[in-house]
């Protein structure tokens, strides 16, 4: 299994042609308490870009891209209920959605663990 | 994803109330009363008004009627007037002290506008009454449309909507009319980061692609890409101005002629418009579209006190397309309302209609009242005495609070400051809660976005310097216990109603209605 990094700050981890989306742990410190999160509809396709989910802490609310184009075959279910996990668990429980990939090629280009914490150094 | 990094802390932080007073037995502080939920004081069988017995009669419900009972509370006159006198004591208005909300002004309303709206030719007429019996209130209708189209500058205006968020609707409904009655599909609005927040919501909700555009190091509209983003596909650009960082955008002429030649229309949010009356007409800036909120610039109750209102002015290119109905007055001076079964000709390209009505009529005649008794001279020096206030806000403290756009020179009417300099683990909400200890309604926080942990003050022009004075010794104690780590400022506010609130645990899991105790344990 492989694990990609976005500078929209997404983590997107690969195994055979379904990618994992969520959003990483540095950006649900800057969002703060999350209260909801908004998780598209099994059977939705993205393209790359796309908005895909809502993730609404209390003062705000962001979109979540699609980091990759693909259909949605599976939600995080978890997090309707208990949104606080994107807080506590971002990068493994705290996932949001699953993608099957249209196109691995786009995988190319995005960052590993070292590039995106370095990346997140600079801002 | 997008990211805000303008998150707050939403979660009470634990500190010691070393100093706190003793707990009294009933809750109640002196003047400062407990107050419990207005379906928990009194008994359902108690009321204010003795009925006589309802004559029995056959229920033709059926199966609908009602089993329960309603669960209305049950108050004496005395306990409802008590509950409610109690409830407003805990609140904090204009007519109690400074409300520095920048961005959303609370400024006097001057005693005579009430006293004009409650007329009873203005108050206790009905919107639909003969025209002919009515002629005062078009009167004020008319007379208020026309001294907005002259402070303007522009060529119409809709006095139909009923808020600014309501007037942004009409304007950019207006926008769409024109640019389909071109036959021109434009769908994307442009809108700067240093416009006001329900922009991009009014042209989403209008079904245009919102597009940001970035602001300049000095808090203005970056000029360059706006013209460059400009093209084929955008139908408008939404400007605030003066802007949400409180800064006059002086491209603005230079911003409507490339929008214009690129086809689109300018919309301006003069919800900011009384830092400019008098001083400035948004017409000649190439405005095509603008709603001015008579609750801000023109005096009349904001914010729980009344409802807002928010008339259109219109340019030319837009008038034909405004929304009925509208007033004229004719040669022999009698004022008509000019509705579907009447507009003829005049107006056939009308989008339709913002409101049943003709307005928030009680709005207008407060509106015209303060107009008339300020006059013309009297509305330039509201411009100038909102400007002067701000700044004076402005330098007072920028010595303790980090002013990002100090260096651009003089603001406008709101004083914009950044959290940069606290403390480590100081916030800007721990400035705003203790405001509410030095008996402040806190100041606008976290907006604009382009500015960390903004603090946005509009002081208005209606404060003494009396009352600034005061009110920038309460921010700059407050500056410098968060600049010094004063640990108990982080457990403020201390004096108020409630203290610091779990907001994360309130949006989490949210109590939207009262249950009876004794029923809610059963079900759990």
């Amino acid at each position: 299994m492989s694990r990609y990094f976005t500078d929209e700050h997404e983590w997107i981890d690969v195994e055979g042609e379904i990618a994992t989306v969520g959003i990483t742990d540095y950006a649900q410190e800057q969002l703060g308490d999350i209260v909801f999160v908004e998780l598209p509809a099994e059977g939705t396709t993205f393209e790359k870009g796309d908005d895909a989910a809502v993730v609404e802490s209390v003062k705000a609310a962001s979109d979540v891209y699609a980091p990759i184009s693909g259909e949605v075959v599976e939600t995080n279910s978890a997090l309707e209920d208990e949104p606080a996990l994107v807080n506590s668990d971002a990068e493994e429980d705290g996932w949001f959605f699953k993608l099957r990939l249209t196109d691995a090629t786009e995988l190319e280009g995005l960052m590993n663990e070292a590039a995106y914490k370095k990346f997140v150094a600079s801002l | 994803m997008t990211m805000l990094k303008e998150g707050r802390p939403t979660a009470p932080t634990p500190v010691e109330d070393a100093h706190m007073a003793p707990a009294t037995a009933t809750g109640n502080r002196a003047l400062m009363l407990e107050e419990k939920l207005i379906f928990e004081i009194g008994s359902t069988d108690t009321t204010g008004v003795d009925f006589a017995d309802a004559p029995q009669a056959a229920s033709r419900f059926g199966s609908l009627a009602r089993t329960d009972g309603i669960g209305l509370p049950g108050l004496s006159e005395q306990e409802t007037v008590r509950h409610y006198t109690r409830l407003s004591r805990q609140n904090y208005a204009i007519d109690l002290g400074l409300f520095p909300l920048g961005s959303c002004t609370m400024k006097h309303n001057p005693r005579l506008n009430e006293k004009v709206a409650r007329m009873p030719g203005f108050a206790d007429i009905h919107p639909l009454q003969p025209q002919s019996t009515v002629q005062g209130a078009l009167g004020v209708i008319n007379e208020l449309a026309v001294w907005l189209i002259t402070l303007t500058g522009m060529h119409g205006v809709a006095m139909t909507p009923k808020a600014g968020a309501h007037g942004e609707l009409c304007g950019l409904l207006c926008i769409r009319a024109a640019l389909e009655a071109r036959g021109d599909a434009r769908q994307v609005v442009l809108v700067p980061e240093s416009a006001h927040g329900t922009n991009p919501a009014t042209a989403a909700f209008c079904g245009y692609k919102v597009e940001d555009i970035p602001a300049t190091p000095d808090g203005r509209v970056d000029l360059e890409a706006l013209k460059t983003r400009l093209g084929p596909d955008v139908a408008a650009v939404m400007i605030t101005n003066p802007n949400t960082c409180g800064l006059f955008e002086r491209d603005m002429k230079v911003i409507s002629d490339a929008v214009h030649a690129a086809g689109a229309f300018v919309y301006c949010d003069g919800a900011n418009f009384n830092a400019i009356v008098g001083r400035v007409r948004p017409g000649d800036l190439g405005v095509d579209a603008m709603h001015i909120n008579l609750h801000k610039t023109f005096s009349t109750p904001h914010g729980g006190g009344g409802p807002g209102s928010g008339p259109v002015v219109l340019s030319e290119a837009l008038s034909p397309f405004g929304p009925l109905p509208y007033t004229v007055r004719m040669a022999d001076g009698t004022i008509h309302l000019i509705e579907e079964d009447n507009v003829g000709e005049e107006m056939p390209q009308s989008f339709g209609r913002m409101s049943a009505f003709h307005g928030q009529m009680g709005m207008f005649t407060r509106a015209l009242t303060y107009i008339l008794s300020h006059g013309a001279d009297g509305l330039r020096q509201v411009a100038e005495d909102a400007v002067l206030n701000a700044n004076y806000v402005l330098r007072s403290l920028e010595d303790v609070l980090d002013a990002p756009f100090g260096a651009s020179g003089p603001c406008m009417h709101e004083a914009l400051f950044s959290d940069k300099g606290l403390a480590e683990g100081f916030t800007t909400l721990d400035i705003a809660k203790g405001l509410i200890d030095e008996g402040f309604h806190p100041m606008t926080m976290y907006f604009p976005l382009v500015v960390h942990g903004a603090m946005l003050v509009e002081p208005t022009e209606t404060e003494s310097k009396a009352a600034l004075d005061q009110f920038i010794l309460a921010l700059r104690s407050l500056a410098e216990r968060a600049k010094a780590g004063d640990e108990a400022l982080k457990g403020a506010p201390y004096h108020a109603p409630r203290r610091r609130l779990d907001e994360t645990l309130a949006a989490r899991k949210p109590v939207l209605s009262w249950s009876e105790p004794d029923l809610a344990d059963a079900a759990e």
